[in-house]
């Protein structure tokens, strides 16, 4: 019983970390119709940062403060000085961050090199803590916490917030927002700078407890695919669902299937797709 | 006419390779033709039905992995570990294809992108078969295979086929109905076409002949491990065809050629072929999007259309 209760928060905690990283990804996706595909490597790059910043003396939260806003600058970066030649080009789009998330892993590799990086956590968040007859790890639980802000700070940005507004509108029809006389490209350049800062922080946050390695950027971009494939695309809610979805099932699939785990958490989600091409909470463009 | 006498070059050229340059050099082409087999594979989806797919890769090294298991690992006949291999990468298609045909654009790249991690999932984890991050090592290669000129006619004469096969295949009525979907699906769809079910035999055929340059890669690699099925190779993949010029079948030819030759190139400097991967990517994706034998057509097209503008300014 514990056990299973033990599972149940390993992935809720999973989900909560997924959660950070999918957000980003179908904020772009959404308003700028751009499959980020360096969106893994971004997630990368960010734990690197922050695990620098933290062995130079920083606190872990200015270090975490740091990979956002260092992502942002390369969010910033990619959208205005690459993305811009192939505005309009679904597939170019798509294939160029690809080409960015190659360079930007490969120029980590040569950065940090190929081992295993933790980034330290603050003392305070160290050690178990002891619910009930559970005891489970303080760090994990603060992943939860910090996930649940994240989801209540972005949907009050989105639905209280006039550039919330003017994200909800370009989701839904960015040439009509375009019209009514706002400046559209100023709004795709802020989601995309949050987007990319998403996954640093979520970089960060998970690099303390899933570690940091040189194949961890696919691994959490494949997680983030099928967060959004299932929540559909540029849906907050979505994202958090399909974020609880994939991470119970594969840290449930990891347990009870562990050569197969992949199976359980993809193959759901491609009958998915193949019924409601769009996802749960996707509506048509 | 013409048209012949080119292929009759290109083929007399590929036949004198063993002799021409010998050693290494005639290793690298023979690799240059397995992967030319895989990108023009892509580029029956990606150029002609219009759905850039990113699994290829997955279904290339399923049929490495089958090959090699059955004719290296269990011991048993080459000929019919082949069969299995490409039957093992077809069916992977065939599963592939029934969930991704009724997606289109980015979400058919997407889905077949997580498709093919599943595969790459499965071969890292499922170690009792696969033997996870080691891989599997087997010496599929026939005596007679062993001497490298021996093995390079070998390669070419199947890719030779597949080629052939292939481009009877986009030029039939039945790739021309493909390339209608790629243009208009609904339009199609008014027309009275199966769109689904033509997607799904394009996809099935394109995996076929992908399953074919998996099994070839086998006897050249004697080797397969999860890197074989893992993303970058169905972007290395889909980069030959579309460096070539996507929707010219033969162009993936050439751009697997570019591709490997650099990869040597580069390889031979520096551990970064990664990220010189990515920047061709990247620029080609903003200066070259047609590839190199879109873009030739497409100056030769401007020329004789100037050409027939002069003309007809002098004449009249």
């Amino acid at each position: 019983m514990s056990m299973t209760a033990f599972q149940a928060l390993n992935g809720l905690t999973f989900a909560a970390l997924l959660f950070v990283v999918a957000s980003g990804f179908t904020l772009i996706f959404g308003l700028m119709r751009i499959v980020n595909l360096a969106h893994g490597a971004l997630y990368l790059l960010g734990g690197y940062i922050a695990f620098a910043a933290a062995m130079h003396g920083a606190n872990f939260f200015v270090a975490i403060a740091i990979a956002a806003a260092a992502l942002a600058v390369a969010g910033l970066f990619v959208d205005r000085v690459l993305l811009r030649f192939v505005k309009g080009h679904e597939l170019r789009q798509v294939l160029l961050t690809l080409g960015v998330a190659f360079v930007l892993n490969d120029l980590a590799l040569v950065i940090w090199g190929g081992d295993t990086f933790t980034v330290p956590v603050p003392e305070f968040l160290r050690g178990p803590l002891q619910i009930g007859g559970l005891v489970y790890p303080r760090y994990r639980l603060f992943v939860l916490l910090a996930g649940s802000l994240i989801f209540a700070g972005l949907w009050l940005l989105l639905n209280k917030t006039r550039l919330g507004a003017l994200i909800r509108a370009g989701v839904d029809d960015a040439e009509m927002v375009d019209a009514m006389g706002i400046d559209i490209t100023r709004v795709f350049v802020y989601t995309f700078m949050l987007g990319a800062a998403l996954a640093g922080v979520g970089g960060a946050l998970g690099g303390a407890f899933l570690s940091l390695y040189p194949t961890a950027d696919s691994e959490i971009l494949v997680f983030s695919l099928a967060v959004v494939i299932i929540g559909g695309r540029g849906s907050l809610t979505g994202a958090a669902i399909g974020a609880l979805f994939v991470g119970m099932l594969a840290t449930f699939g990891q347990v009870w299937f562990p050569e197969l785990a992949y199976f359980v958490i993809f193959g759901p989600m491609a009958i998915l797709l193949a019924f409601r091409p769009l996802g749960l909470f996707g509506r048509a463009a | 006419m013409k048209r012949t006498a080119i292929i009759a070059a290109c083929l007399g050229a590929l036949a004198l390779v063993p002799l021409v340059l010998p050693g290494y050099n005639t290793t690298l082409v023979t690799e240059m033709l397995i992967f030319a087999t895989l990108a023009m594979s892509v580029d029956i989806l990606a150029g002609y039905a219009g759905r850039t797919p990113l699994c290829h890769g997955a279904i290339f090294g399923v049929a490495t992995y089958v090959v090699l298991y059955y004719a290296g690992v269990a011991g048993g006949n080459v000929w019919l570990a082949v069969l299995l291999g490409v039957a093992a990468g077809t069916l992977t298609a065939v599963v592939f294809a029934l969930l991704a045909i009724r997606t289109s654009g980015v979400y058919f790249l997407l889905l077949t992108l997580a498709l093919g991690m599943i595969v790459w999932g499965v071969c890292l984890r499922w170690t009792s078969v696969t033997g996870g991050e080691n891989g599997i090592r087997g010496a599929v290669k026939l005596a007679w295979m062993m001497d490298r000129a021996s093995f390079y006619y070998f390669v070419l004469a199947v890719t030779a086929v597949m080629t052939l096969a292939m481009w009877r295949f986009v030029t039939s009525p039945f790739g021309l109905t493909l390339r209608g979907i790629r243009e208009s699906e609904s339009r199609m769809r008014t027309l009275g076409y199966d769109v689904p079910l033509h997607l799904f035999i394009g996809f099935t055929v394109s995996g076929f002949f992908a399953a074919m340059a998996g099994a070839l890669y086998a006897f050249y690699n004697s080797f397969v491990s999860p890197s074989t099925v893992a993303l970058a190779q169905s972007v290395e993949g889909l980069l030959m065809a579309i460096v070539g010029g996507v929707g010219t079948l033969f162009g993936s030819i050439i751009g697997a050629a570019v591709i490997i030759a650099l990869e040597n190139i580069v390889s031979a400097y520096t551990e970064r072929w990664s990220m010189v991967l990515g920047f061709l990517f990247i620029f080609t994706m903003i200066f070259a999007p047609e590839g190199i034998l879109g873009k030739t057509r497409m100056l030769i097209a401007r020329r004789s259309a100037a050409g027939a503008r002069s003309s007809t300014a002098t004449g009249s």
